[in-house]
């Protein structure tokens, strides 16, 4: 049965996929894109991949949907018309597409218990989990203790891409634009109030689930880069329904690149914490004396709120430059 | 923990945890002072680091205190301390010379978030090169390749955004390549830690797919080190660049690629899988053959100052890729070699450049007509590193080129042939170094009409003009005193040639 129905989400999804490069029309586009995010966190949650599918829906299907509607809004809907033939293209993707297929036919049976990946790395996760961490989820444990330098790596790589956007466009500041006095520039989702009062009441739950996912990551599937997703989320409605200035009041621009710095500092501060007390790089146990493994939760819990603080702000930054940009 | 022994995990933590802080100073002096004082802390780490593994010494850094396979361990060996040196003492002198280029490229206002990126794009390199493990080295592949574009995308034309974006996809690509390899690789070993992989592999070394995981991650790699023929994103990123951007990153960003490439050749796939030395030499040596020809022969046709000196760096990759593909000691330190010196040629060669930028908005040469009567020192320096470019005796190109001529010698009859190619090509480099020296000393016309701001031309500023000299006489001193990169090379290509898991 969830194999079949693993078949159809993938069926769904190459579909997808076909009509995001067919589709001239680059609103459509997008919205394909959303649906194939959609479907891949669903095929991710069949493979019992639950905090992987938690990270596609909320960045995939919903964060990256919006910036990109919201870059949309700086140039034009349309795709222009090529003028040269991609044939040459169409052979290297079919020649790598066959290519990978036909790795495939040696992988391991789905769920072969005898698999390498399963029994090389995977039993010592599990048990050391259980040993020197003492908490449920072992993902959280792999992703921010024993494999947590790849973690600050890609922390680093969300405040890079922050960094990009800012340098690029500009973090200019909103010129009066969504002021009511300009009354026929767009004032966020305004003057539709079914809309408002319903965004508005879903914000809190947002907001609250949020920092579920934040401060329970170690027991249940989440952790900061998705807590941070959502986050972001709750902050981007407000901004639809109530105008990017009336955000932007509440949290301004340089207090969300601050964010978004920070977060990274707290997770290299963590390590270099660690050092200090004579640890390596990152090497939680040394936090607290006598506890190694209070010190690693301590650890973990630290470098997962410095990832939400600069996933968050860095979304957010970037949602902003692009939605207070003047069109000109 | 004694700090010597944290050297590994600070070289990278220093950059990547400046950068935050030097994108939040809104100051343009103190963001420079912030960041020029990090790269020369990491090239005073690489210095200590070097001292660490000379003479075969490997440092293994446990991050987080976990052993590998299951950790991430950083590997540390002479071949990424050489690597080191070039990355961080690149950044550090080019940082140095460049304020004022920068300041007028770039503009002050923008400078602290592109110091900032300038420090990930060394952090990112930095930590590719001391990792031990595959998928810690595409973590950091993404924050140096992502910090690149915007330091590419700082140029001062609009055609550096078209640029940038053909560099993105491309590299991307390419990132994207390499992953799907190694996740291959995973699928069949269970292990991410390179030193893993290799005793590992072994007991699947007849399966297909390991062999198209070591197809995509050679492509994957080949591809972000624009070797010939993929190398197109190459000469419009170098050209659009802030002329200091091209400096740096022609120094070592398309080397590090090079760099996984030998690492993971050399140490996974050419110990476990039958005849990949022969699959290895068959692909790249053509490919290294004809990249030297169409790079050299390219370059002569360009009218555009960086451009040539871009087309070049296709042929000089090319030169690094043939000593390798030789398979031989001699050969892969001949290619160790030609890293080093080719970094130094090309670091002084796109630092005159920037001394001329600070006169002349487009490089082209019809502009440059009799510039060196006005600018003496910077076309001197431009063609003493031109010298060491074509590989004159005396120079650190001549050695490079002459420890290749020599690994060549030793293949018999078709070594005579790879001879010949090499003399050709420096022949080549003759010609297209000759072609910018002539039309700068000897040419009339071009300089008063172009002036950038209308009056006549004046010699660089003496700041730097004395940093691209400091890079043109270590041209001059490797050449004559190559003994550092000379065993830094010669060890290495021993532990890659001889290595035993």
């Amino acid at each position: 049965m969830i194999e079949l129905f693993g078949v159809f989400l993938l069926a769904l999804a190459v579909i997808t996929a076909i009509g995001v490069v067919q589709a001239r029309n680059l609103f459509a586009g997008v919205m394909l894109m959303g649906i194939f995010s959609l479907l891949m966190a669903a095929t991710f949650f069949l493979l019992d991949a639950a905090d992987v599918a938690l990270t596609e829906a909320a960045v995939g299907a919903g964060i990256s949907t919006v910036l990109m509607l919201s870059a949309l809004a700086l140039s034009g809907a349309e795709e222009k018309a090529r003028s040269r033939s991609r044939i040459l293209a169409l052979i290297v993707v079919t020649v790598t597409a066959a290519t990978v297929i036909y790795a495939t036919f040696e992988k391991p049976r789905l769920g072969d218990p005898n698999a390498p990946v399963q029994q090389h790395v995977a039993p010592w996760y599990f048990d050391m989990t259980q040993e020197a961490i003492e908490i449920p989820n072992v993902v959280t444990a792999v992703l921010s203790s024993f494999r947590g330098y790849d973690t600050l790596g890609e922390v680093i790589v969300v405040f890079t891409a922050g960094i990009g956007v800012l340098f690029l466009i500009g973090a200019a500041a909103p010129k009066g634009r969504a002021s009511p006095s300009q009354g026929d520039l767009p004032v966020g989702l305004k003057h539709h109030q079914p809309i408002r009062v319903v965004g508005k009441l879903a914000i809190p739950f947002i907001l609250l689930f949020a920092f579920y996912v934040q401060f329970h990551g170690e027991y249940s599937p989440g952790g900061g880069f998705q807590a941070g997703a959502l986050f972001a989320a709750a902050i981007i409605l407000y901004g639809m329904l109530e105008g990017e200035a009336t955000a932007l009041s509440i949290i301004p621009a340089p207090v969300l690149f601050a964010m978004s710095a920070g977060g990274a500092l707290l997770f290299g501060g963590v390590g270099v914490v660690c050092m200090l007390l004579g640890g390596n790089f990152l090497q939680y146990d040394v936090l607290l004396a006598g506890s190694p493994v209070g010190a690693q939760q301590m650890g973990i819990i630290a470098i997962e709120l410095g990832v939400g603080i600069t996933v968050a702000g860095t979304l957010l930054s970037i949602f902003f430059a692009f939605a207070t940009r003047d069109q000109s | 923990m004694s700090l010597a022994s944290q050297l590994p995990a600070l070289q990278v933590a220093v950059p990547m945890l400046t950068a935050p802080l030097v994108a939040l100073l809104r100051d343009s002096h103190l963001s420079w002072a912030a960041a020029f004082a990090a790269s020369a802390m990491s090239f005073v780490l690489a210095i200590a680091i070097t001292g660490q593994v000379i003479g075969g010494e490997t440092l293994v850094y446990h991050m987080g205190g976990w052993a590998p396979p299951f950790g991430i361990s950083l590997y540390i060996d002479e071949l990424s301390a050489l690597l080191l040196l070039i990355i961080t003492g690149a950044a550090t002198l080019t940082l140095l010379a460049g304020r004022g280029s920068l300041e007028e490229q770039v503009g002050e206002a923008r400078m602290p978030l592109f110091l900032a990126a300038w420090l990930l794009t060394l952090a990112g390199l930095a930590g590719i090169v001391v990792s031990g493990d595959a998928f810690n080295i595409f973590v950091f592949m993404e924050i140096s390749s992502l910090a690149t574009y915007i330091l590419v995308s700082g140029g001062p034309q609009r055609r550096a955004l078209t640029a940038v974006f053909k560099y993105l996809i491309t590299g991307t690509v390419g990132a994207t390549f390499y992953l799907i390899g190694v996740g291959m690789v995973y699928m069949m070993t269970g292990t991410l830690n390179i030193a893993d992989m290799e005793v590992r592999l072994a007991e699947v070394s007849d399966r297909n797919v390991v062999y198209v995981a070591a197809g995509f991650i050679t492509i994957g790699l080949a591809l972000k080190a624009a070797i010939f023929p993929l190398h197109a994103w190459m000469p419009n990123a170098y050209t659009f660049a802030p002329h200091i951007v091209t400096a740096f990153i022609a120094a070592c960003s398309t080397k590090v690629s090079l760099y996984v490439l030998l690492r993971l050749d050399f140490f996974v796939f050419q110990k476990n899988l039958v005849d990949h030395e022969l699959q290895f030499a068959y692909l790249l040596m053509p490919l290294a053959v004809i990249g030297i020809l169409y790079g050299s022969i390219a370059a002569i046709f360009e009218q555009n100052l960086k451009r040539i000196l871009a087309f070049s760096s296709v042929a000089q990759i090319g030169y690094i890729l043939l000593g390798a593909s030789l398979i031989s000691v001699a050969g892969f330190t001949a290619a160790v070699l030609h890293f080093f010196n080719h970094a130094l040629a090309k670091t002084a060669l796109f630092l005159a450049v920037a001394c001329l930028g600070l006169q002349f908005a487009k490089m082209r040469l019809e502009d440059l007509r009799g510039v060196g009567r006005s600018m003496p020192w910077t076309l001197a320096a431009f063609a003493g590193a031109g010298l060491s470019l074509i590989g004159v005796p005396g120079t650190a190109g001549f050695v490079s080129k002459w420890a290749l001529i020599g690994a060549a010698m030793e293949k018999g009859a078709p070594g005579a042939a790879l001879v010949a190619l090499i003399l050709f090509s420096s022949l080549l480099a003759v010609v297209y170094v000759w072609r910018i020296v002539e039309v700068t000393w000897f040419g009339h016309g071009g300089e008063q009409a172009k002036a950038a701001g209308g009056g006549p031309i004046t010699e660089a500023p003496l700041w730097i003009l004395t940093m691209t000299w400091v890079a043109v006489l270590a041209n001059f001193w490797f050449g004559f005193d190559s003994s550092l990169p000379m065993q830094l090379a010669s060890s290495s290509a021993e532990e890659f040639l001889r290595h035993q898991p």
